[in-house]
This record gives structure tokens, C-alpha cells and sequence, in this order.
């Protein structure tokens, strides 16, 4: 049994980097509730065809971000109490299943507010309810989002 | 409950998470669930987590390694539930 890591050492250990890392900070983490935050850079590559003059952020970066934000911090955090430090290293972290609603658009400059909650956690696999909030309260994504940790 | 009947929920159970339609029209206890059914691994964990529900019971971890097939299943339920 490992102990638990900090809101802090999840952040540094989610696998993902720019220019696909769509996570800023871990506000709150514990075993079964998340809360981060991500700021919707104007400089990335794709606003520039997703749409021209137009940029919205892509659904399925959203869907990435609910990931990278929500998903692998709580599995991280359930991981190292069953395996410990050493053992996170050796698991590859892979979207098993998800199913979200989306509810408004997300600009260049957007900041969002991301959280979830853990479903379950069995067998390396976790799952948890996501929502991708924009500062002034409006629901952009929500849904249930699966990931497993698997040693390719 | 029969043997029967747990066979029946375990099959309306795993049914949407199925990927090969013709080998569920001919399921059978013999039936293995990943490589006849098709059914996605990561998705058993799901599928356990239904049993339990479903069946009121709670699976240890380390028996779920050893099922296989639809039988399996019938068998590791009738088992935990006593």
C-alpha cells in the first residue's frame, strides 16, 4: 500500500506535454473529487483551421482536457496508494470509454474550470463524472469519462 | 436462483457490450467473452461492477482472473452468492 500523492505531484506526473497538455493547475485533489484549471492559449496551431476567422476550441480537446485534468489526476492518486511511487511509473495511462454532452462554446483566451467526480476505481480502471465549466458558470462539456493504466 | 436463471442475466448483462452479434444468438456457457463475444477488456471491470449490482454480491479482484467464459461467470456468481 503507497501513500497518497499531492495535488502537486499529480500535476507534475500527468504523462501529457505541450503542445498536448491542456491542464494549468490542480486546485483541489483528493480520493474522489478533482478540481483544475486550464486557460485556452490564443497561440495554439489548430484555431487556425478549426475555423478559419471563427476559432472555437475542438469538442474533442475538450474531451482530452476533462481528461487530462480530472481522469488521470484521480487515477494517479489511486494508483500510488495501491502501488506506490515506484509502481505509477510503469503504467501508460489510456482512454478506455467516454460519453459527454456538450453545452456552449470555448474561444481563444478562455479560461475553464474542470471537475470530476470518481464513479469507480477497480482493477486500474477508473471512472469518473467530468464538467468543464467557463468563468462565468456556463457548462461547456459534461459527461463520464474512462481511463485504465496499462503496462505497454 | 437457478443456474438458469443467473445464466439468463448474465447474458442481458454482457449483451451491450458485445461486438459479435451472431455468437450471441448461439451463447452457451462454453461462449468465451473476449475472444467469441468480442467484448472489449477494458469494459470487464464494468461488467463485474454490474454483476454486483445486479446480484447484490461483491467479487474479489483475484476471481475475476480466472473467468473466461459465460460460464465462468454463472458459476463465480452462483459461488459468492452462497
Amino acid at each position: 500500500m503507497g501513500k497518497e500523492i499531492s495535488k502537486n505531484e499529480a500535476l507534475t506526473l500527468i504523462p501529457q506535454r505541450p503542445p498536448f497538455r491542456f491542464v494549468d493547475e490542480i486546485l483541489e485533489l483528493d480520493e474522489n473529487h478533482v478540481t483544475s484549471i486550464y486557460r485556452w492559449s490564443e497561440d495554439h496551431e489548430f484555431y487556425k483551421g478549426h475555423f478559419p476567422g471563427n476559432p472555437v476550441t475542438p469538442g474533442v480537446l475538450l474531451v482530452e482536457s476533462m481528461a487530462q485534468a480530472a481522469v488521470i489526476p484521480l487515477a494517479l492518486y489511486s494508483w500510488s496508494k495501491e502501488f506506490g511511487r515506484e509502481g505509477l511509473s510503469s503504467l501508460t495511462t489510456l482512454f478506455t470509454d467516454v460519453e459527454v454532452e456538450f453545452g456552449g462554446v470555448v474561444r481563444p483566451g478562455d479560461r475553464v474550470t474542470i471537475s470530476g467526480n470518481k464513479a469507480f476505481y477497480r482493477r486500474k480502471k477508473l471512472r469518473a463524472a467530468c464538467e468543464m465549466r467557463l468563468d462565468n458558470g456556463t457548462v461547456v462539456c459534461s459527461g463520464n469519462l474512462s481511463g485504465i493504466g496499462v503496462q505497454l | 436462483m437457478s443456474e438458469e436463471q443467473i445464466f439468463e442475466q448474465v447474458v442481458k448483462i454482457l449483451t451491450p457490450y458485445v461486438k459479435d452479434e451472431k455468437a450471441l444468438a448461439s451463447i452457451s456457457g462454453e461462449t468465451n467473452i473476449l475472444e467469441d463475444l468480442k467484448v472489449n477488456s477494458a469494459r470487464l471491470v464494468d461488467v463485474v461492477l454490474a454483476f454486483e449490482d445486479e446480484f447484490d454480491i461483491e467479487i474479489a479482484d483475484e476471481d475475476v482472473d480466472s473467468v473466461n467464459t459465460v460460464g465462468d461467470c454463472v458459476s463465480l456468481i452462483a459461488r459468492t452468492k452462497g
